[in-house]
């Protein structure tokens, strides 16, 4: 065997790149992408203004609590895991918010940073369980989805604490030009999610824990340090979404938020992320929540009863899940 | 009893077996011998219905059979022992055995007295005695084998393939399967034997069929043939594994590591070496003589009770292996898709998993081009036969993804580097290359640290040879003294006293 195809002399002349037709059917971003055509093109036959700029802002905002929520839910399922909690901690992030400003007479700006040290707090409460704990993601975020819920409901009693200053409102409902200012938050958060993912080494190593977290730690990734940053994001956009919720509602609710975890899980995996991990892109669950957010409001339209709709998201989870299962072999 | 004829097997447009006979009598050992990547493995999924064929036929007793699935299989007396055992590691033996078709009482409850009497007279029939209420993991990796082999008999297999079952058995524990293969040759079953290590091909084996790249080449009587002419049979032609030149090391060669003790359990022996500059130090000893466990534990990614090791002359104490990469030191793990490939993403991402500091672009980004580049020229480096860094891992051969896992730590610039099984599942032409590669790196003044359980490997490549026996290492040779012989005793008995 002739030893002069290895080092030094070389094999030059590798492709740099090859984008061909294939690889691009093969992007997880396609499948997504027509689900989304086909239906905006329903929903445009279905009613005539669904393509109007007012029309599509409106979906965006509606979108826009569910599709943060879904930022950090991607990062946690790039790993292979999974985080119940995130509707817990938003209402939790947002009662606490609430009370600070109105029960204790905190300023707005700590009130808000209040909720977002929760959502914070709680993300790492999760990450290092997991990663350091070594319990199953699924228990861990579970059990944290109980304990956020009961301590919101002991803390506000049960009722929303309302009476916060008017300002807060702009994050719910106030607009800069014509967009609304949730959808500008969202997009921001995708925005610096997506530089995250795909131009940082730490967005790289997300990756490489889903694809093979045995081969990722003993090639030197800090497995355990990115587990806890992934649930930390997690917690993170909880709260963020928690900001925006409260700006709408004009006040705490510890009630929000329940079966929220399913709709971000759903954005994600009908964005095209797999659900074992190592394979997606942010982009998906930008598609995927729009989607989840145009089916919804495509089935009030059409008067489809509100608890049926929820059977119809469950099988559209599982849908997504079975038309992804073939990608892992 | 068994005929398979003209057997083709196709995936996608690679065609893995090119019309491949074989034919297997009632009361005999049937060796299959070849190369990895030959056919053996494809042939007997084939026989076994887990696979089908694309064309040819299949005769049990004269009779033409067809498997759609291993039940069916199962059903006309073939039973298989793979590699990778297929056993329950938490119920007890008998619950192995009868896993999926349980006895059960009138109530419907399960006999437990009923398969016990049973599982006693099949593991007596094999001349076999182990606890057989315990959990499989608590017995021998032998007894498990026996198990499996039990598992198979009690299904009346009438033709029983063993693929590679002496890879991680001791030789007395060879020994006793062979006197079971016996037995079950008395008994007149056909058995089908797969294994690498042709000395017991001519202890056990009555007939031998060779295949070589997906081709039939010839089947003959073990007593017509010798050793040689059987691996030029396999190869194709006379070939000796040649390994590159060793070089000569001064005496006063500067240390890199001193790992001073190292104990892995309480009991073990407390192991300590050294590592010099350039050098090549094998890591020899029996499966399960710790060689692995004690390079994970240097990194720790392993547990241990005592440690004290320096490099470079400095105390040093890692805690995970990124520690031991920010160090200068990387692991080629043994098992290349478990530990050290990310199989389904790029060439391009596995090569720069850890490297990603080399091409930061303000303090957090990564500079893509400077990546693309990076790839390219550590891909040239060590040869890496591939269409781009695009291709994922899963479409290259087992040669040139263990290049793929050398060109991340060279791109990293690594002083050690640790070598587990490099050329496990590797053909003889790739394995040549790897082994150039890696006096390359040491040439380039990387010093090399080779986990294998191939003699040759060992007594070629290696510098040095770390004995490893029970848990730690017993004796170090070098030079002259590192003899198959000599490594062989210190392996299995830890001391020279019976050398010849």
């Amino acid at each position: 065997m002739p030893h002069d195809t290895t080092l030094g002399t070389s094999v030059r002349g590798y492709k740099k790149m090859n984008v061909n037709l294939r690889q691009v059917i093969r992007s997880p971003l396609v499948l997504p992408l027509v689900g989304l055509i086909v239906v905006s093109v329903l929903m445009g036959f279905a009613s005539e203004n669904f393509f109007s700029v007012s029309n599509i802002l409106n979906v965006l905002r509606q979108v826009s609590i569910n599709g943060i929520l879904a930022v950090g839910m991607t990062f946690v399922i790039l790993t292979g895991g999974i985080d119940l909690s995130v509707g817990a901690v938003m209402a939790f992030s947002g009662t606490i918010c609430a009370g600070l400003i109105v029960n204790m007479g905190m300023p707005g700006a700590v009130g808000l940073a209040g909720g977002l040290l929760v959502g914070l707090g709680l993300g790492v409460f999760n990450g290092v369980l997991v990663a350091w704990g070594r319990m199953p993601a699924i228990i861990v975020t579970l059990a944290t989805m109980g304990i956020a819920r009961g301590l919101g409901l002991i803390y506000s009693g049960g009722y929303p604490i309302s009476g916060l200053p008017s300002w807060i409102s702009w994050f719910g409902i106030g607009r800069i030009g014509n967009i609304p200012v949730p959808v500008i938050l969202m997009f921001l958060i995708y925005g610096i999610a997506w530089v995250l993912l795909e131009r940082t080494a730490f967005g790289r190593h997300v990756y490489s824990i889903g694809g093979n977290e045995t081969a990722a730690r003993l090639s030197g990734v800090k497995t355990q340090r990115i587990k806890l940053a992934i649930y930390t994001i997690s917690g993170l956009t909880s709260a963020l979404a928690a900001v925006i919720l409260t700006g709408r509602l004009m006040s705490g609710q510890p009630n929000a938020g329940v079966g929220f975890e399913l709709d971000a899980i759903a954005a994600v995996v009908m964005g095209g992320t797999s659900i074992a991990g190592g394979r997606g892109l942010i982009f998906g669950t930008l598609i995927g929540a729009v989607l989840l957010g145009i089916l919804n409001n495509g089935l009030n339209l059409v008067g489809i009863n509100p608890y049926l709709q929820d059977v119809i998201k469950g099988f559209i989870i599982l849908l997504a899940i079975y038309i992804g299962r073939g990608e892992r072999r | 009893m068994l005929e398979m004829n003209r057997i083709r097997k196709s995936f996608g447009k690679v065609e893995v077996l090119r019309g491949v006979d074989l034919e297997v009598r009632s009361g005999e050992v049937h060796a299959l011998l070849g190369e990895n990547g030959a056919g053996k493995s494809t042939l007997m999924k084939v026989l076994c219905g887990i696979i089908s064929a694309t064309d040819g036929t299949i005769r049990i007793n004269g009779e033409e059979r067809s498997f759609a699935n291993y039940d069916e299989a199962i059903a006309a007396g073939v039973g298989i022992v793979f590699q990778e055992f297929s056993l329950i590691p938490y119920l007890s033996a008998v619950e192995n055995m009868f896993l999926a078709r349980e006895l059960t009482n009138k109530l419907g409850l399960l006999d437990r007295k009923a398969m016990r009497k049973r599982a006693h007279e099949i593991l007596q029939l094999l001349g076999v005695d182990l606890p057989m209420n315990v959990p499989i993991t608590t017995l021998s990796i032998a007894e498990q084998q026996f198990v499996e082999i039990a598992k198979a008999l009690s299904l009346d297999a009438r033709i029983l393939v063993l693929d590679e079952p002496t890879a991680t058995l001791t030789p007395t524990e060879v020994e006793h399967l062979f006197n079971v293969l016996r037995e079950l040759r008395r008994k007149g079953v056909a058995i089908v034997f797969i294994s690498h290590h042709l000395e017991e091909i001519f202890q056990i084996c009555d007939r031998i069929t060779v295949l070589r790249d997906g081709e039939y080449i010839n089947t003959c009587n073990v007593s017509d043939v010798d050793n040689d002419r059987l691996v030029e049979m396999m190869v194709g032609r006379r070939i000796e594994q040649s390994f590159p030149t060793k070089p000569d090391l001064p005496d006063d060669t500067e240390l890199v590591l001193e790992v001073d003790e190292l104990q892995l359990k309480r009991t073990d022996p407390i192991s300590s070496f050294h590592l010099r500059k350039g050098e090549i130090l094998g890591f020899s000893g029996l499966v399960g003589s710790g060689r692995t466990e004690t390079a994970l534990a240097m990194l720790g990614a392993h547990p241990h009770t005592n440690r004290s090791m320096k490099l470079n002359g400095k105390d040093v104490s890692f805690a995970e292996p990124a520690d031991g990469l920010v160090a200068g030191i990387g692991l080629l793990p043994e098992s290349r898709k478990e530990q050290g490939l990310i199989t389904s993403f790029s060439i391009m991402r596995n090569i720069s998993i850890n490297n990603y500091g080399k091409y930061r672009k303000g303090r957090f980004f990564i500079d893509l081009t400077k990546e693309l580049t990076c790839t390219v020229e550590a891909m040239e480096r060590v040869g890496v036969k591939a269409n781009g860094p695009d291709d994922r891992l899963d479409t290259l051969s087992g040669g040139n993804q263990q290049k793929v896992v050398v060109a991340r730590w060279l791109n990293h610039d690594m002083k050690i580097l640790i070598f587990d099984e490099p050329t496990r599942g590797i053909d003889v032409g790739a394995k040549a290359e790897i082994y150039f590669l890696m006096r390359k790196l040491t040439e380039m003044g990387c010093s090399i640290i080779m986990i294998s359980s191939e003699l040759p490997e060992i007594i070629g490549m290696s510098d040095r040879v770390c004995v490893f026996r029970g848990g730690g290492i017993v004796a170090t040779v070098e030079g002259d003294d590192i003899t198959s012989e000599k490594i062989m005793t210190y392996s299995t008995t830890g001391k020279l006293e019976n050398a010849a």
